[in-house]
């Protein structure tokens, strides 16, 4: 199974687990932060967007001390694939599983659009249907997407393949002006060192339906599912 | 008799104190009647509450009365917490709009937020899942700094609160005028689905049930948010009423909003009830008097936020995010055990009894004995004058002959697309979360938003409901019969835009000061108009609010009311947007344009006036136009419809070439020369719809047969908007590219330049 993890705020926790289930036809299941453990059979995690602590403080901070984040750092380390999204991506990092941190966007706005997203590493399991500077349309949604690392740890992503994608143009050009929200480098998603960790602020599940948002978030969903089946 | 214990600290009660209340002498006579001794502090204070025109409606009910609120697919009416109608699959659609206008003005944030919040309560309490959102907001001028600051505010608010909730807002409006100077206008409007054999009452039935407290602890804040700050007009001292705004949170709400649906899940509550607008007291009294019942509430026992509260200011606090609700005895436990999952307090306090009286303890003291229906059902109701305004016939008169013809109809057509009211919203609409619960068709910028219905248990049907909020305020002041008649028309003929049926409508009436005879005509008139339009369309009233005393300093609103129509479509794979789709489609225009510039969008940006008789309604086009629409999309004929409304014609054609990312596909058309070429380009004749489609013939051979006028005048493609009379020279021809940029910059250039 796959499991979708519940905070108390979580708001595409329902979302990420009809594009999972009910389109692409996955056994996922919402799983309560408050669990100790994740299911014994779980093949694949996946953190949702939302406001998982009402995030008055910052995003994702409380979250990390919930019950269940325990075994899932643990399910991480020992190879199993995770996917966080938006409030999720937010999580991972303030869990350390990810590099950096997510701030206010630069213009201090939320914003809810349409991004264009050029696909750049896809050396990870995450990217089994994507090609090397293919441009991905995929909805965004937040307050807190802007992306803020070291420069240590922003050259170490660069070096070692960990940015899948980056903000852009619909031609796919990458610049200060197709950055929505003054992300360091555009950049939109990132994978762990290992590849099995994948932080992203755009909602793939929101992105599966053709009439609904198109269908290129479902070439990330099932790469997770791929790679959790075939663990 | 009844007996009730002043407490240790309480002010006397008399007179004038009542009258500092804001109660009558007549109503304070009452209320020595009622109790047959002087009323306890705590006693005057809910009285106060209860009967301020907020809570009780006591002006605008008489004319409320007359209104058409039953259909077969009603099923619920006004009178609960929001209206119901089947939508078929044994499933229900809750919703309803509401106000929360002066405190947005004092402060612009949480005013707006806790709107939000409050609406969304009265969604879920009825067992609903609160699924979209829309919010209907008015400014003063935009040059105003004041009204900047309140714009980003407002939105601010809007969109933080129902992006944390996780409710997606997927339209509204967003308008300017000097009348909102001094009152703005921010009207909420959310809409939920339920099964319908599981909506639940606010009803307080079961003699000995529990009745208990859950969600946020009671503060100070919001005392009579209600009675003072909705009920009467502003004056010099508005910013002092700041401490009356409640603070919303909105992780509670969501908290809350999942703790209440698994509890309904079950069979352990009977009623459920918000506390918003008088907070303890009116939830208390509204639940008892629709069950016939009493409620005994041990008052220390309800959690407190801060310490040494006096029973009047728990029974009078506004704090936010608060539910009321009684239990089947015995299952206390299973229901606190549900909210201590979420999080939240829950706690009995008290029980329902069979005496009719609301009997209020404060560490073992009796504080409050007073019998409920006198209070709630019994609350005044007055027959307050009417008079029309003596300025109302001067305002009416235009004489277009006189007009100067429009010299430059492509200046005019630019100058338009890039004027406050008709610009793009989407600097408001990027800032909520349009997508969340994955449901969303048609978003913001939309003639409808149209969303799927999905079952509670997450599987997707093919239905879904199509929504829209209007109000055309200056037609309502200058004819607020016809132009109330108007709103509902254009709301439910953008409805019928996407292909839905249009089922049933809720609205926000908002007025100045009903102590006027001139607003309470307007406000006569307006029901009057509404009710017409409701009834000849079928769409009934099922739930609504009443926002009067939007005045500062004797300076009235124009009339508003905002209309929200909800209609159903049975297929959404086969619905209708207000783009054009593709190229070489043919255009078709629906309707008749006559010679009608009064009102309109056109005279006030060439004359700089507002006046004039705004355009007819008749209903039975509208009728069968909307039909025509419905059967039109249901037979794959139209796949595009976009309601001709302010700026008229060309405002209409060019907002169809403007897909949702930047300019989309252009169009060339010719128009009859019959009437004054500026009445074809800007008159605001209501009734018409401009449609796409790639089978014509068949198309006007249904509109023939739907006695609708059709014509055919043009086709789409290319990059440019051209439109041209008959045999003669292109009164317009602009590249999309151009249009679309003045249309895209209008709010940001005001927002940002400065």
């Amino acid at each position: 199974m796959f499991a979708v993890i519940q905070f108390p705020g979580s708001n595409d926790d329902r979302d990420m687990v009809h594009a999972m289930k009910t389109v692409l036809s996955a056994d996922a299941r919402l799983v309560w932060h408050g669990d100790s453990e994740l299911p014994s059979d779980c093949r694949g995690v996946l953190v949702p967007g939302g406001f998982s602590y009402g995030d008055y403080l910052r995003c994702g901070a409380m979250a990390r001390f919930s019950p269940v984040m325990a075994d899932v750092k643990r399910f991480a380390e020992n190879g199993g694939p995770v996917l966080g999204t938006c409030n999720g991506f937010q999580v991972l990092c303030e869990s350390g599983l990810l590099p950096g941190a997510l701030r206010r966007n630069r213009d201090l706005h939320f914003i809810c659009e349409t991004a264009s997203l050029l696909v750049e590493s896809t050396g990870s399991v995450f990217a089994s249907e994507l090609s090397p500077g293919q441009v991905l349309r995929i909805p965004i949604k937040h307050g807190e997407g802007c992306y803020f690392a070291h420069a240590d740890d922003l050259a170490a992503l660069e070096a070692n393949g960990q940015i899948v994608l980056r903000y852009c143009g619909p031609d796919g050009e990458v610049s200060e002006a197709t950055n929505p929200n003054g992300s360091l480098g555009n950049i939109a998603g990132i994978t762990n060192r290992a590849g099995n960790v994948f932080g992203l602020m755009p909602h793939p599940e929101h992105a599966v339906e053709p009439a609904f948002g198109g269908t290129d978030g479902a070439r990330l969903l099932r790469a997770l599912i791929q790679a959790g089946e075939g663990a | 008799m009844s007996e009730a214990v002043s407490l240790p600290g309480d002010p006397k009660v008399d007179e004038q104190l009542a009258r500092e209340h804001d109660l009558t002498d007549e109503e304070w006579q009452n209320i020595l009647e009622i109790l047959g001794r002087t009323p306890t502090y705590p006693e005057l204070g809910i009285f106060s509450v209860m009967w301020a025109e907020h809570c009780s409606y006591k002006s605008s009910k008489k004319h409320l009365k007359t209104l058409p609120t039953s259909a077969e697919h009603v099923l619920q009416g006004p009178g609960e917490n929001a209206g119901a109608v089947a939508i078929g699959d044994g499933l229900a659609a809750i919703f309803k709009v509401e106000s929360h206008n002066h405190p947005s003005f004092i402060e612009p944030v949480q005013g707006a937020a806790t709107g939000v919040g409050g609406i969304l309560r009265d969604i879920f309490t009825m067992g609903a899942r609160p699924v979209a959102s829309l919010d209907s907001i008015r400014f003063g001028p935009l040059e105003d700094p004041k009204h900047r600051h309140l714009l980003r505010g407002v939105v601010e608010g809007v969109g933080g609160y129902g992006n944390s909730v996780g409710v997606a807002t997927v339209g509204g409006e967003t308008q300017f005028h000097p009348c909102y100077a001094g009152n703005i206008l921010v009207n909420a409007f959310n809409l939920g689905i339920v099964e319908a054999d599981n909506i639940f009452l606010g009803t307080a039935t079961g003699v000995g049930n529990p009745v208990i407290y859950a969600g946020s602890k009671t503060g100070r804040d919001g005392i009579h948010g209600a009675s003072l700050l909705a009920s009467a007009e502003f004056g010099d001292e508005a910013d002092q009423m700041r401490p009356t705004v409640q603070v919303g949170d909105p992780f509670t709400e969501n908290c809350l909003i999942e703790a209440c649906l698994e509890l309904m899940s079950t069979d352990h509550v009977v009623g459920i009830q918000d506390m918003g607008a008088a907070g303890l007291t009116c939830s208390a009294f509204e639940m008892a008097s629709r069950a016939g019942t009493g409620i005994v509430m041990e008052l220390d026992q309800v959690p407190q936020r801060a310490a040494d509260m006096t029973p009047y200011e728990m029974l009078l606090s506004e704090s936010q995010e608060r539910m009321l609700m009684v239990a089947r005895k015995g299952r206390e436990a299973q229901v606190c055990e549900i909210f201590q999952r979420w999080g939240l307090d829950a706690m009995v306090v008290g029980r329902v009894t069979d005496d009719g009286r609301m009997k209020i303890n404060w560490h073992g003291d009796t504080v409050v004995d007073i019998p409920v229906d006198p209070v709630s059902a019994a609350a005044p109701e007055l027959d307050r004058p009417t008079q029309e305004p003596a300025a109302l016939r001067e305002r009416q008169k235009l004489d277009t002959s006189a007009l100067p013809p429009e010299e430059d109809p492509e200046g005019a057509l630019l100058a338009l697309l890039d004027s406050p009211n008709l610009c793009s919203k989407a600097w408001v609409a990027r800032q909520y979360d349009q997508l969340v619960q994955g449901n969303t068709l048609i978003g913001p910028g939309g003639d409808a938003a149209l969303v799927r219905v999905k079952r509670d248990d997450g599987t997707p049907t093919r239905k879904a409901l199509a929504i829209s909020a209007d109000c055309n305020p200056r037609w309502c002041w200058l004819d607020p019969f016809a132009g109330t008649q108007a709103a509902v028309a254009e709301s439910a003929r953008n409805v019928a835009c996407t292909g839905a049926r249009p089922l049933a409508l809720t609205n926000c009436l908002n007025f100045g000061n009903p102590e006027k005879p001139e607003i309470m005509w307007e406000f006569a008139e307006a029901v009057r108009g509404l009710g017409e339009a409701a009834e000849a369309l079928g769409t009934p009233v099922i739930s609504g609010n009443v926002s009067l005393y939007n005045e500062t300093k004797g300076s009235a609103i124009y009339p508003t009311p905002t209309i929200v129509m909800v209609g159903l479509l049975e297929d959404h794979t086969r619905h209708a947007v207000s783009q054009f789709r593709e190229a070489g489609r043919v255009i078709v225009l629906l309707g008749e344009t006559r010679e009608e510039l009064g009102g309109s969008e056109w005279l006030l940006f060439r004359t700089g006036r507002e006046a004039g008789l705004p355009p007819r309604v008749d209903l039975d086009h509208e009728r069968r136009l909307q039909g025509l629409l419905r059967e039109g999309v249901a037979a794959g004929e139209i796949e595009t419809a976009h309601d001709i409304s302010d700026g008229g014609f060309a405002v209409a054609l060019s907002e169809c070439t403007f897909s949702s990312d930047g300019p989309g596909i252009g169009a060339r058309v010719e128009l009859r020369n019959g009437i004054r070429p500026d009445a074809l380009l800007f008159g605001e004749s209501t009734g018409r719809v401009i449609v796409a489609t790639d089978s014509p013939d068949a198309l006007l051979e249904r509109a023939h047969a739907a006695g609708v006028p059709a014509a055919r005048i043009g086709e789409t493609g290319g990059d440019r908007v051209s439109i041209t009379p008959t045999g003669g020279e292109a009164w317009v021809d602009i590249p999309v590219q151009e249009l679309h940029a003045a249309w895209a910059a209008g709010l940001p250039r005001r927002l940002e330049a400065v």
